[in-house]
């Protein structure tokens, strides 16, 4: 109890104009609601855990290892990914993929290329795709979930029908079949297409949070005190209900890297392939994959990592921002 | 009970009608569409157009589409171009879909009796060994990709030791009758216990694959539900009763966790068909996912039309009898 005076902010005492400290006011009535123990936020108290979490600190060191690597890596790769060094080593008939000699530790691939540039550099496309079609699927739920569950009536129902259509199509078969719509594929129908399978599920999630921040005492205070729709939907409760979104978009990370594999597998992906991409480099190894399996192995062993690295970090940071289990 | 049921059926009907519109528009906006399928892309512009006024793709939209709908509902999809050319494309669904239920069976045979007992072992004994390990296994049933997994399974267990079969759903030299189309009960109900065990030999890899991610689900979702259950205030009045472990355990624990894992069983049949287009494509195992994958190659637009909207039909009926059978065991949601 002590703590929160402590914590209350010194300027409320000086002399703020009526509307600056009725703001104030209901911003501490919402941050007041949202913890149970006084003084320490939700946020801080889940850091704080997350801090001394294994799980969540070799996720997140993956992640970052994995960002940094797709920083870097144009700089790092020994080759260009696109260039093709081992060309004259490639025989069709009697062996379609050089080994690795010096200077291509891994070999390279069917058309020549060295094997670890491409592994290096993938991780770029790899990074782009995840991030990508997880923004958009996040842009496009938040905007769906927001209007459903702050306006509620006919466009909640409205709204809410259409993700239930969007949901009732298995999302793979989804996905395949928007990235069949382009006429020529390219890494941005993996994109959307991804992304579109996001967006039901994401608007789903936020609108049922918001339905709970709207009966929430906090809210209820704000409208007392005359607070505009506006103002309550995007101070006071889109910021308390976006807690779930965010966990979620880290593990739709893992998913969506992991999607984009399956369409490349699937013939619906990314077709250029001078700019590779794990997900299609594993489905490109696909013929030769009995007899020279590392091609396959490499890129699927970087998918996996990174995959469970965002769901390791996802799976914590749920755990953490539970309030549940701050007991 | 009765109108929560008929509320359910006249909403699926709603959705199976805006999809059917769905898959209307969308096979309209495919590249190239059905005429160049047809003709070719190289076709005269006259062909093209005599072509169009044959199919009725010259009239207007919403015309071809009630016209779409009347053939659907009479079970006309169309004849298949690629697939299984000259076959009607629902006769090729119907030949198709005893290997896929089969194959789903089987991977949630794995996957259901793994997962809750992992499950709720894991929740009860949180912080074990065996709560981390299974954490670990659950996490790379999802990390990994489905293909990838039915690959490695293929390499190993068919190739490299070959003990069970590569692909397919039966041994060319197995002459077995068919009875119902589900292999495995064709062989039981007909005493061919050979057909039946080479049929089961043929779905163990695939449904070991295809049983990966549900396995994971289920297990995370039981193991959640149960954590959640042992700390509501009934637990601790039941103990405080002084009832046995076994009885709380059995009737408040574990009736009351199975609640959520019925809905998320249900959403796996979505996850089951996603997976069983690419498991059944590495193991060449002939049912719809396999046919679907071919259409989307090979642009057969009336198998992909039956194949989608069945797929959708079957995923959103399996959703209403869950919704029904959690209903009939939870009667807060009847209220609703």
């Amino acid at each position: 109890m002590t703590d929160q005076q402590g914590t209350e902010n010194p300027s409320t005492k000086r002399g703020l104009s009526y509307g600056e400290r009725r703001k104030q006011r209901i911003d501490e009535l919402a941050a007041a609601s949202v913890d149970e123990t006084p003084g320490v936020s939700l946020y801080a108290s889940a850091w704080r855990r997350l801090r001394r979490n294994p799980v969540f600190l070799i996720g997140a060191g993956i992640t970052v290892l994995f960002v940094i690597l797709a920083v870097i890596s144009p700089w790092l790769a020994p080759w260009d990914p696109a260039a093709t060094p081992l060309l004259d080593k490639v025989r069709p008939q009697s062996n379609p993929i050089p080994g690795p000699e010096p200077g291509h530790p891994l070999g390279g691939d069917d058309r020549g290329r060295d094997l670890l540039s491409r592994l290096l550099v993938g991780s770029q496309q790899t990074l782009i795709v995840g991030v990508m079609a997880t923004l958009f699927g996040l842009v496009g739920g938040i905007t769906l979930g927001t209007l459903a569950g702050a306006l509620g009536g006919w466009v909640d129902s409205v709204i809410m029908r259409m993700v239930d259509v969007l949901l009732s199509i298995p999302s793979l078969l989804l996905a395949i079949s928007i990235a069949a719509l382009a006429q020529k594929p390219s890494q941005w129908t993996v994109i959307i297409a991804i992304a579109v399978i996001q967006v039901p599920i994401f608007a789903r999630l936020l609108r049922g949070s918001l339905l709970g921040q709207r009966v929430s005492d906090h809210v209820l205070a704000a409208r007392a005190l005359g607070v505009k729709r506006g103002a309550i939907v995007f101070r006071h409760m889109l910021p308390n209900a976006l807690g779930p979104v965010i966990v979620q978009a880290t593990l739709v990370l893992a998913t969506a890297i992991i999607d984009a594999a399956a369409l490349s597998f699937l013939g619906v992906g990314n077709s250029d392939d001078r700019r590779p991409e794990w997900g299609q480099m594993l489905a490109r190894a696909q013929p030769f994959i009995y007899d020279h399996p590392h091609l396959a192995i490499y890129p699927a062993a970087c998918i996996i990592t990174v995959a469970l690295g965002f769901t390791l970090m996802g799976e914590s940071l749920r755990e953490a921002l539970d309030p549940k289990s701050r007991r | 009970m009765l109108r929560f049921i008929i509320r359910r059926l006249i909403q699926m009907v709603g959705v199976v009608l805006v999809l059917s519109f769905l898959l209307f528009m969308w096979l309209r906006s495919l590249p190239g569409g059905p005429v160049s399928a047809i003709l070719g892309e190289r076709a005269t512009e006259s062909r093209r157009q005599a072509l169009e006024a044959a199919l009725g793709l010259d009239q207007p939209i919403f015309v071809q589409y009630l016209k779409f709908l009347q053939r659907a509902i009479q079970g006309d999809f169309g004849i298949s171009t690629q697939v299984l050319p000259g076959t009607d494309a629902l006769e090729i669904f119907l030949m198709r879909l005893p290997a896929t239920l089969e194959l789903s069976f089987f991977a949630m045979l794995i996957a259901i009796p793994l997962g809750i007992p992992l499950g709720y072992f894991a929740a009860r004994r949180r912080g074990s060994a065996l709560d981390n390990t299974s954490i670990v296994v659950s996490l790379l049933g999802v990390a990994v990709p489905v293909f990838f997994t039915a690959f490695l399974l293929k390499y190993f267990f068919a190739i490299k030791w070959p003990i069970f079969p590569v692909s397919g759903r039966q041994s060319a030299d197995v002459d077995a009758t068919r009875v119902t189309g589900f292999f495995v009960l064709d062989g039981i109900l007909t005493r061919e216990w050979d057909a039946a065990w080479d049929a089961f030999m043929h779905l163990v890899l695939p449904s070991i694959a295809l049983a990966t991610i549900p396995f994971a689900i289920i297990f995370r979702i039981t193991r959640a539900s149960v954590l959640d259950v042992l700390d509501e205030d009934y637990v601790r009045t039941a103990e405080a009763k002084g009832l046995t472990l076994r009885v709380i355990r059995s009737r408040h624990v574990l009736r009351n966790a199975m609640l959520p894992v019925t809905t998320i069983i249900g959403l796996q049949v979505g996850l089951l068909l996603g997976g069983a287009v690419l498991t059944e494509t590495v193991f060449s195992f002939p049912g719809i996912g396999q046919a679907l994958a071919e259409a989307f190659r090979d642009k057969d637009y009336a198998v992909l039309q039956v194949l989608i909207m069945a797929a959708a039909a079957i995923f959103v009926l399996v959703n209403l009898l869950v919704d029904i059978s959690y209903a009939l065991i939870d009667p807060r949601v009847r209220a609703r």
